[in-house]
C-alpha cells in the first residue's frame, strides 16, 4: 500500500482499466442520450390536449396511466435489481440471452429515461403558455409545437440536469457488473482477483471515475455557457445584408 | 358586404362561469373593427374562441361559408389565416427575429426557407424591424417585440388580424410605435380585429366600434357614434370612466 505499489498496478493492468472507463462511458453516453429523447417523446406525449370525448382521449388516458406505471416502476427500484430482472427475466422467460452491453445500454437507456420523462415534464411546465398558444396560432400541430418551440427550450433549461444524470450514469453502471458487463468495476474486480491486491485497484477506479465525472461535469458547463448564445446581436447593417440575410 | 367570419350564437363558460353570452358578430373583409369595454367582459375570450385557443361551449363559427367548429374541419389550416397578436408578444424564445418571421411559414405552411425569409423580409420592413433579423427577442424593447410579433401574424399572409390588447404590457413611450405600425396596416385595406383600451386610436382608424360587456356585445357602431352619441347607459358610463383616466 504504497505509491510504487499503486503505481505498478496502473502499469501492470492499464489496458484493462482503459477497457473498463471506455465501456463505462459508452454505456454512460449512449445510455443519458437515449434516456433524453425517452424523456422528450414521453414530454411529448403527456403534453397532448386530451380531447373532451371520443376514442382519442381513451388512448390518451391509457398511455398516460402506462407512462406513470413505467416512471413509478424505475424511479422506484434500484437498478442492480432491474438490471438482474431485465437480465435473467428475458433469458428465463424467453430463452434468449440477451447481448450484455446490449442489455446494459437497456437498462441505463430506460432507467436514465425514467428520470428524465420527470425532468422534461418539469422543463416543459415551467415555459410560459404564450409560447403554446404563439405556435397554435400560426397552426402548429401539437407535434409541431412541441419540436420547433417547446422542446429547444427545454433542452436548453434541463441540460443542467441532464449533465448531472450523465454523472449519476457514469458512476451507476458500475452495478452492471452483477450481469458481467465488462465496465470499469468489473474490470477493476477482475484485476484485484487476478493480483490480490484490493486498496490499489480500487483506488485506481476512484480516480478514473473522478477524472471523467469532474472532466465531463467541465465539459457541459461550457456546452451551457455557448447554448445560450452572445449576449449581443448583430445589427443588419445595410440594406445589402439584409437582402442576403 | 362579404363576411370573412361570423360568429353566431358563440357562448363560452369556464366551469359555471358564462363568460359570453350567445354572441353574434362578423368581421366584414376590409374592415377594420375595435372592441372596447371594462377589464373582465370577455374580449379576450372573444378572440381566443375565434381562434380556437379556446373551445367554445356553443355556437358557430363561419369561415369560408363552413363551421369550423364541426368536427372533421381542419383547426390547424383554419388557424393560419387568422394572425394572432398576443398582449404579451408570446415571440418564440429560442428563435431569433427572422426565424419567428419564417418557422410557421416553413413548418406549416411548407414555403421553402429562400421564401420565407423574402416574406419575412418584407412584413419585417413593414414594422421597421428589418435591421434586427438576428436578435433574439430578449434583447429586444417590448415595442421592437411586438413589432415583430405583427410581422410574424403577417408573414403567414393571413385574411384577418386578431390583435389582443397589443399595446397594454408596453412602457407608454412604446405605444406609438406599435399603434403607428397599426395604424399603416389598417390603411392597407387588411381586415383587423383589435381588443384595445386605446380609445383615441379606436376612434381614428376603426370602422366600427364594438362595446362589451358582462360576456355580451351591448352596443357598435361608427366609431363617432359611439364615442359621440351612445344610446346604451352602460357604454356612457364605461366611455366616461375610462376617457377620465387617461
Ligand atoms: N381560462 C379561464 N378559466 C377561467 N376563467 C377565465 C379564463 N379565461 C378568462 N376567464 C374569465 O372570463 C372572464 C372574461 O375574461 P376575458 O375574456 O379575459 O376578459 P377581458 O379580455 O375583456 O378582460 C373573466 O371573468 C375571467 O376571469
Ligand atoms: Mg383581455
Amino acid at each position: 500500500m504504497s505509491l510504487e505499489s499503486i503505481i505498478k498496478v496502473a502499469v501492470d493492468n492499464w489496458p484493462m482499466f482503459v477497457r473498463g472507463a471506455g465501456m463505462t462511458l459508452l454505456i454512460s453516453i449512449v445510455g443519458t442520450i437515449i434516456g433524453l429523447v425517452i424523456g422528450l417523446l414521453v414530454g411529448i406525449v403527456r403534453t397532448i390536449p386530451i380531447p373532451d370525448k371520443g376514442g382519442k382521449r381513451v388512448l390518451l388516458n391509457i398511455a398516460n396511466k402506462l407512462l406513470s406505471v413505467y416512471i413509478e416502476f424505475f424511479r422506484g427500484t434500484p437498478m442492480i435489481v432491474q438490471s438482474m430482472v431485465i437480465y435473467y427475466g428475458t433469458a428465463q422467460a424467453f430463452g434468449v440471452q440477451l447481448n450484455r452491453i446490449g442489455a446494459a445500454i437497456f437498462i441505463v437507456s430506460i432507467n436514465t429515461g425514467a428520470y428524465m420523462s420527470e425532468i422534461v415534464r418539469g422543463g416543459i411546465i415551467s415555459i410560459d403558455k404564450g409560447q403554446f398558444e404563439a405556435a397554435q396560432a400560426v397552426g402548429m400541430t401539437h407535434v409541431q409545437t412541441m419540436m420547433n418551440v417547446i422542446l429547444p427550450q427545454v433542452i436548453r433549461n434541463i441540460l443542467p440536469a441532464t449533465g448531472n444524470e450523465f454523472v449519476i450514469n457514469i458512476k451507476d453502471t458500475s452495478v452492471l457488473n452483477v450481469i458481467s458487463v465488462t465496465e470499469l468495476f468489473f474490470q477493476t474486480k477482475s484485476i484485484a482477483g487476478a493480483t490480490f491486491s484490493f486498496f490499489e485497484p480500487y483506488f485506481i477506479a476512484s480516480i478514473i471515475y473522478l477524472i471523467m465525472t469532474y472532466t465531463i461535469t467541465r465539459i457541459l458547463r461550457a456546452a451551457e455557457k455557448r447554448f445560450e448564445g452572445p449576449a449581443n446581436y448583430i445589427m443588419a447593417g445595410n440594406q445589402m445584408q439584409v437582402e442576403r440575410l | 358586404m362579404e363576411k370573412v367570419i361570423e360568429v353566431q350564437h358563440l357562448s363560452k363558460s369556464f366551469g359555471s362561469h358564462e363568460v359570453l353570452k350567445d354572441i353574434d358578430f362578423s368581421v366584414n373583409k376590409g374592415e377594420v373593427v375595435s372592441i372596447i369595454g371594462s377589464s373582465g367582459s370577455g374580449k379576450s375570450t372573444l378572440l381566443r374562441c375565434i381562434n380556437l385557443l379556446e373551445k367554445p361551449t356553443n355556437g358557430k363559427i363561419i369561415y369560408n361559408g363552413e363551421n369550423i367548429l364541426d368536427d372533421k374541419h381542419d383547426i390547424y389550416a383554419y388557424r393560419t389565416k387568422l394572425g394572432m397578436v398576443f398582449q404579451q408578444f408570446n415571440l418564440f424564445d429560442n428563435h431569433d427575429v427572422i426565424n419567428n418571421c419564417t418557422v410557421g411559414q416553413i413548418k406549416v405552411l411548407k414555403r421553402s426557407k429562400e421564401e420565407a425569409e423574402e416574406v419575412a423580409l418584407r412584413y419585417l420592413k413593414n414594422v421597421g424591424m428589418e435591421n434586427y433579423i438576428h436578435a433574439k427577442p430578449r434583447q429586444l424593447s417590448g415595442g421592437q417585440k411586438q413589432r415583430v410579433a405583427i410581422a410574424r401574424a403577417l408573414s403567414m399572409e393571413p385574411d384577418v388580424m386578431l390583435f389582443d390588447e397589443p399595446t397594454s404590457a408596453l412602457d407608454p413611450e412604446m405605444v406609438g410605435e406599435v399603434l403607428r405600425v397599426m395604424k399603416d396596416l389598417a390603411e392597407t385595406g387588411l381586415t383587423m380585429l383589435i381588443v384595445t383600451h386605446e380609445m383615441g386610436f379606436a376612434r381614428e382608424v376603426s370602422d366600427r366600434v364594438v362595446f362589451m360587456d358582462q360576456g355580451v356585445i351591448a352596443e357598435q357602431g361608427h366609431p363617432e357614434e359611439i364615442f359621440n352619441n351612445p344610446r346604451q347607459e352602460r357604454t356612457r358610463e364605461f366611455l366616461k370612466r375610462i376617457l377620465k383616466d387617461v
